[in-house]
C-alpha cells in the first residue's frame, strides 16, 4: 500500500464549512487536506439562495450566526473578496395576525442576543415598501442582514486557503475511513492521507460519516427550490422572508429575482437533485401575491442542490462523542450559508486548541445519543 | 396509449402523420402559431406572399409539408402556441404553459422533434441592433416580409449562408456582400463527400453562381473583426480580413451572422437522455440510434434536435421514429416504409459528415476573439472576463469547465440560458485552458426551457 500523506487535519466536504476550516487552519500554519468529492461549493453550499441573515433563527444558532456576521462583514480582508455580500437588511413578513404575533415573539430572542430587530405595522410597510400586496400584514426588519452570492463563497474560500497552504483536492471522493491508534486513514483515489484529526463537513453525507464512527444522526435529505427571474428594475431591496416560511426572495442590484420555497427532488446517493415545476408554480404564486409587481415578470432557470436537515432543524457542530480527533459540523438543516465563515472558524479552535470561545450549547451530536434512529 | 410529439417542423409532422395512420390520436405540441417550424414556418395571416417567395427552391418541399400538417391537425390533440418548459419521465408528464396558463399532461411514449438554433461566434460589436442571426434574418423574411436592412451583409459559413443569401436576393433585398469564412480550399478538399447527395450540392453551386451573377461581392476565407457605427445603436460598416490578410471595411446597415447550427435539446437533457459530444458536427448531440430510440424508454427523437441533419432527414427521422414508437408499442408496423427510410437515413448521414467538414465550426474565431467582444449579451460578459475567470490566480480558482466559469462570470446566466453564446464561450474557455471542447463540458439544461411568466396574483379568498 501506498505510504499515506501525513497532514494535521483532514476536512472531508468543501462546502462553505469545509474551505473555511481549511482556510482557518491554514493561517493558524497547519497542515490541512481538504477532500472533496465534486467541485467545492456544488451541493449546498453553492445552490441555496444566498440568504446571510440572523433573524428568525434558533437561539442556539444565534452565537454562531453572530460571529459568521463578524467574518461576512471582513471578507475582503479575509479573502480578497466581498462575495456580492450586501447588508439591505431582511425583510420578515406576516400575512396574518397570528404570524404577526409570532414575528412579535422573537422580539425576545433577539433582545436577549442584542439583535436589533424593528417590528413594523401595516401604515409603515405601505410607507417604506409601497410595492408590497395587500396580503401583507405586518413585518419585523433586520437592518444588518442581507444577502451574498452562494456560487462564490466556497470557492473564494478555497482559494484563498489554498494561497494560505492548504490543499484543496476536488474530484476526490474518500472511498473508505479508519481510525486506530489516534489517527485516521483516508482511502481515496489519489491516494491514502493521515492525520490526528478529522473534520466532517460533509454536508448531507455527513450523516453517513458520523454514523460510520457510531454516532447516527436522523438526517434526511433536503433539496430547496430555487428559481431566478430575468432582471427587471431594482425595486425590492431587502431580503424578504415570511412567517410561516414557504416563499422567500430577494433581488440583486443588476436587476434579477431569485425567488425559493418548498423543495424539490434528489438522490443523494448519485447525488442528483432538480426542481419540482409543481412547487415552482406554487411558489411563483406565493411570491406575487407578496409582491403583485411580479406578474409578468419571466423566471428563467431554477435548480436545487442536496443539504441535510435533521429533526429540529438545526445542525450538529461539535466535538464527536465517540471518536478523539473528530470534529463534526454538518445537517445544516437550509439554513448554513450564513453559518459557513464562522464554522470553519470555530471547528479550527476546536481542531487545534480543543475548545472555542463560541457557545455551542444545543448542537452536540450528544442530543441524538439517546434516540438513535436509522439513517435516513 | 398516451403518445405525445413536441415540435410541429418536418420531423414532428412526418411523426404524427405515421401515428394518425397507425390510428392514434397524439396530444402534438408546436411553440409557432401554426407549425411548419423554423425552415418551412408560416407567414401571419393576411401574407399574401407566393411560397415560391417565401421558400425558394424549397417551396415545393414547405407547401407539401404544410398541407400534411393542416390535413393532421383536426386528428390529433393539437396545441400551438404552447410552450414545453419542462418533461419528466417514469411516468412521462410534460408542463405546458400557453397565454400565461400552466398546464399538466401525462404521456407513456414522446417523440421530441426540437429542431435547431443558430450557431454563433461573437464579433465586437454584435450586440447593436441591426445584427442577426443567419436564421433570424431568413425567418424576417420568411415570416414577416421584411429585410433587416437595406444594405445586408451575411457572414459565417454552411448552406444556410447561402441559402438565406439567395433568397434576400430574389426578394429584391439589398446585400452588401456574403462573407464565407470558410476557405475554398476546404471546402474543395470536402466535395469528394458531397455527391451522396448531388441534388444538394447542385443547389449550393446554384445558389453561389446566381449571386455572383447578380454582383454581390462573395468572399470565402473571411475573417470578421467588427460591426462599428458612429452611434452605439447604429451598424454602419463591418471590418474584416481576406484571404490574403487585407483589411476591408464594409458599408452596411444589417449583418446577419451564423455559422451552422446546434440542436436545441434541453428537453432531451431534461428528459434524462445521455448528452455527448460529437466532434464531427462540434456539437453536444443527445444518445439516439438512427431508429431515434434513446436509452431512456419511451422517450424518441428526430429532427434537427437529435443532431444535424437538415429538413430533409428530420422528415425521414420522423416518420422512422414513429414507427419505432409503434414497434415498441406493440402495435403494426411498416417494414417496407422503415427500410426504405433506414437507406435514406443512412445516406444522408454519410453526405451530412462531408457537409459538416466542408463547413467546420470556426473554433479558431472564437479563440482569437478580442478581450472586449460581449460573449454573453443577456449578462453582458466579455471574453477577457471569461478568460479572467477561469485563470488558475483568479479571486475564486480556476473554471475547469463551463459550469463553473457560468458560476463565476455569469455567462450564460441571463434570459438564453446559454442557448445563444454557450458554444462560443465553451470555444473560448477551451482555447484559454488548452484542451478540448468536449473537456469544458456543456451547461446543465434546468427548467424552464424557455422564460416562464409569473402570472397574475390570484384573487384574495
Amino acid at each position: 500500500m501506498t505510504t499515506p500523506r501525513e497532514a494535521d487535519v483532514l476536512v472531508i466536504g468543501g462546502g462553505g464549512a469545509g474551505c473555511s476550516a481549511a482556510l482557518h487552519l491554514a493561517r493558524r500554519g497547519a497542515h490541512v487536506v481538504l477532500l472533496e468529492r465534486g467541485l467545492v461549493g456544488s451541493q449546498a453550499s453553492g445552490s441555496n439562495y444566498g440568504g446571510v441573515r440572523q433573524q428568525g433563527r434558533h437561539p442556539a444558532e444565534l452565537p454562531v450566526a453572530k460571529r459568521s456576521h463578524e467574518l461576512w462583514k471582513r471578507l475582503p480582508q479575509l479573502i480578497g473578496t466581498d462575495c456580492e455580500f450586501v447588508q439591505t437588511g431582511h425583510l420578515k413578513l406576516a400575512r396574518s395576525e397570528a404570524e404577526a404575533a409570532e414575528l412579535a415573539a422573537y422580539l425576545d430572542v433577539a433582545r436577549s442576543h442584542a439583535l436589533e430587530l424593528q417590528l413594523l405595522g401595516r401604515a409603515m410597510l405601505r410607507a417604506r415598501y409601497p410595492w408590497l400586496g395587500p396580503s401583507v400584514v405586518a413585518a419585523s426588519f433586520a437592518p444588518g442582514d442581507g444577502s451574498a452570492n452562494p456560487r462564490l463563497l466556497a470557492p473564494a474560500l478555497a482559494q484563498a486557503a489554498r494561497e494560505s497552504g492548504a490543499a484543496i483536492l476536488e474530484h476526490t471522493a474518500v472511498t473508505a475511513c479508519h481510525h486506530g491508534g489516534g489517527r485516521f486513514l483516508l482511502e481515496t483515489a489519489a491516494g491514502p492521507f493521515t492525520a490526528p484529526r478529522l473534520l466532517n463537513t460533509a454536508g448531507f453525507w455527513g450523516g453517513q460519516l458520523a454514523a460510520s464512527f457510531g454516532e447516527p444522526v436522523p438526517i434526511r435529505h433536503l433539496t430547496p427550490n430555487m428559481m431566478v427571474t430575468e432582471p427587471v428594475p431594482y425595486f425590492i431591496r431587502p431580503n424578504i422572508g415570511v412567517a410561516g416560511g414557504g416563499v422567500y426572495m430577494r433581488q440583486i442590484p443588476r436587476g434579477n429575482i431569485i425567488i425559493g420555497g418548498g423543495h424539490g427532488t434528489g438522490d443523494p446517493s448519485v447525488p442528483m437533485s432538480r426542481p419540482s415545476p409543481e412547487v415552482t408554480l406554487q411558489v411563483m404564486q406565493r411570491a406575487v401575491a407578496l409582491v403583485p409587481d411580479l406578474a409578468g415578470v419571466s423566471v428563467i432557470r431554477s435548480w436545487s442542490g442536496i443539504d441535510g436537515i435533521l429533526p429540529d432543524k438545526i445542525p450538529v457542530v461539535g466535538p464527536s462523542l465517540t471518536t478523539p480527533g473528530l470534529f463534526h459540523a454538518f445537517g445544516f438543516s437550509g439554513h448554513g450559508f450564513q453559518l459557513g465563515p464562522a464554522i470553519g472558524a470555530i471547528l479550527c479552535e476546536l481542531a487545534l486548541d480543543g475548545r472555542t470561545e463560541t457557545p455551542l450549547d444545543g448542537l452536540s451530536i450528544g442530543r441524538f445519543a439517546r434516540a438513535a434512529l436509522p439513517v435516513g | 396509449m398516451r403518445v405525445a410529439v413536441v415540435g410541429a417542423g418536418p420531423a414532428g409532422v412526418r411523426a404524427v402523420g405515421q401515428l394518425v395512420r397507425a390510428g392514434l390520436h397524439p396530444l402534438w405540441i408546436d411553440e409557432a402559431p401554426d407549425g411548419g417550424g423554423r425552415i418551412y414556418q408560416r407567414p401571419p395571416p393576411g401574407f399574401r406572399r407566393s411560397p415560391q417567395a417565401l421558400y425558394g427552391l424549397e417551396a415545393r418541399k414547405a407547401t407539401a409539408l404544410h398541407a400534411a400538417l393542416d390535413a393532421l391537425k383536426p386528428r390529433a390533440d393539437w396545441r400551438p402556441d404552447t410552450l414545453v418548459w419542462n418533461i419528466a419521465t417514469h411516468p412521462g408528464r410534460l408542463n405546458l404553459m400557453r397565454d400565461g396558463v400552466a398546464t399538466e399532461q401525462g404521456f407513456d411514449a414522446a417523440i421530441l422533434c426540437t429542431g435547431a438554433m443558430d450557431r454563433v461566434v461573437p464579433v465586437p460589436g454584435w450586440t447593436r441592433p441591426g445584427v442577426t442571426t443567419l436564421g433570424a434574418a431568413q425567418i424576417a423574411l420568411k415570416a414577416q416580409g421584411c429585410a433587416i436592412g437595406q444594405r445586408v451583409a451575411l457572414v459565417g459559413s454552411g448552406p444556410l449562408l447561402w441559402l438565406v443569401a439567395y433568397q434576400y436576393l430574389r426578394a429584391g433585398a439589398g446585400l452588401a456582400a456574403v462573407l464565407d469564412t470558410t476557405p475554398f480550399r476546404r471546402k474543395l478538399q470536402a466535395l469528394r463527400g458531397l455527391p451522396h447527395d448531388p441534388a444538394t450540392l447542385a443547389k449550393g453551386l446554384f445558389y453561389v453562381t446566381r449571386l455572383r451573377a447578380a454582383g454581390i461581392p462573395v468572399a470565402e476565407g473571411a475573417t470578421p473583426l467588427a460591426i462599428e457605427g458612429e452611434a452605439p445603436d447604429v451598424v454602419a460598416a463591418l471590418r474584416w480580413r481576406d484571404a490574403a490578410g487585407r483589411e476591408h471595411r464594409l458599408e452596411c446597415d444589417a449583418v446577419g451572422l451564423g455559422w451552422g447550427v446546434r440542436p436545441e435539446l434541453q428537453l432531451a437533457d431534461l428528459a434524462g437522455v445521455p448528452i455527448g459530444f460529437d466532434p464531427v458536427q462540434h456539437n453536444w448531440v443527445p444518445q439516439r440510434d438512427l431508429t431515434g430510440r434513446t436509452p431512456v424508454a419511451g422517450i424518441y427523437l428526430a429532427g434537427d434536435g437529435a443532431g444535424i441533419g437538415g429538413a430533409a432527414v428530420a422528415e425521414l427521422a420522423g416518420a422512422r421514429a414513429a414507427q419505432a414508437l409503434l414497434a415498441d408499442a406493440g402495435l403494426p408496423v411498416d417494414t417496407a416504409l422503415v427500410a426504405r427510410l433506414e437507406r435514406r437515413l443512412l445516406r444522408q448521414a454519410r453526405f451530412r459528415t462531408a457537409l459538416e467538414r466542408a463547413f467546420p465550426f470556426p473554433a479558431h474565431l472564437a479563440a482569437a476573439m478580442p478581450d472586449e467582444t460581449i460573449l454573453c449579451r443577456c449578462e453582458s460578459v466579455t471574453a477577457g472576463e471569461l478568460r479572467a475567470a477561469a485563470a488558475p490566480d483568479g479571486p475564486h480558482g480556476a473554471s475547469p469547465e463551463v459550469n463553473r466559469a457560468k458560476a463565476f462570470t455569469r455567462i450564460g446566466m441571463g434570459r438564453c440560458q446559454g442557448r445563444v453564446c454557450g458554444a462560443a464561450a465553451a470555444e473560448v474557455l477551451a482555447a484559454r485552458l488548452g484542451c478540448d471542447t468536449a473537456a469544458i463540458g456543456r451547461l446543465r439544461g434546468q427548467p424552464p426551457v424557455k422564460p416562464l411568466p409569473i402570472p397574475q396574483p390570484e384573487a384574495a379568498p
